[in-house]
């Protein structure tokens, strides 16, 4: 049997690999790859926990559905904004785009 | 060693590899692929879980809908960005820096807590997750509350995700 550390060390590893991807790349598409990574280790966890708990009581797998409803949520309308701004402004990448800043 | 450790190690290393590829790739076509391996990596690991239900959904919301909408994003939204020029910002070891400080901060913490080794309890005869699954969904006594606010921000998500990406020309 597999113990419960090595799915919660798995999930910070996939974590943290999409947080390097989140901080460090250029492109809003990337970034946006890497906020899927996070959103799926966040979901090994929750997977994680409710086996090793109790098994009965079903609140990680909901919470895991909710974050999945989430997630095709947040990458609808995340990507309608990079076509958005792509076609008003040409670019993708998110270093080009400060006109909020000042 | 069992036979379940070894697949989930093979599982593990699998993901980890596909994900530190998606993050590095300077393709984004070829980045979009390496996610969808990635979420086949963590379906297998929902399926170790026995979490049927969410290996299933992963598959199918996943891979089937978002990762293809990542595909067509990315050619969309192509030409400036092919292959020249670097792909990562001037600061990117200051991300790298953040995301090891986060991985070792979590390891460290979860070190110290003693319900870490703890092994599975057997399913009991008979339980059917999914159906469980399903009662607790829609039973007002369960999660129908979370559940239907989660349908109104998925039609929300929808009708926002038309209005912003419309080309008013």
């Amino acid at each position: 049997m597999v113990p419960l550390s090595w799915f919660l060390i798995l999930a910070a590893a996939l974590f943290s690999v999409g947080l390097f991807g989140v901080l460090s790349r250029r492109n809003a598409v990337a970034i946006l790859l890497g906020i899927e990574l996070m959103l799926n280790s966040v979901n090994i966890n929750l997977a994680a926990f409710w086996r090793y708990g109790n098994v009965l009581e079903m609140a990680g797998q909901v919470f895991a559905v909710i974050v999945f409803a989430v997630a095709a949520a947040e990458v609808a309308v995340g990507l309608a904004l990079v076509i958005s701004v792509y076609r008003t402004r040409n670019t993708v990448i998110a270093d080009d785009l400060d006109m909020m800043k000042w | 060693m069992t036979g379940e450790q070894i697949i989930f190690l093979a599982v593990a290393l699998f993901t980890l590899g596909s994900g530190f590829m998606v993050v590095t790739t300077r393709n984004l076509i070829h980045a979009a692929l390496w996610l969808i391996s990635t979420l086949f990596g963590v379906a297998v690991v929902f399926a170790i879980l026995n979490a049927g239900f969410l290996a299933v959904v992963q598959v199918v919301v996943y891979i089937g809908a978002i990762a293809i909408l990542f595909i067509f994003a990315v050619m969309l939204t192509r030409k400036d960005m092919r292959d020249q020029g670097p792909q990562t910002n001037q600061n990117w070891w200051v991300g790298a820096l953040i995301a090891v400080l986060v991985f070792g901060g979590l390891v460290f913490l979860l070190q110290g807590w003693n319900g870490l080794s703890k092994t599975a309890a057997d399913i009991p005869s008979g339980f059917d997750a999914v159906a469980e699954l399903g009662n607790e969904l829609v039973s007002p006594a369960g999660y129908v509350l979370p559940f239907e606010v989660a349908s109104v921000l998925l039609v929300a998500a929808l009708v926002g995700a038309v209005y912003v990406a419309f080309n008013r020309k």
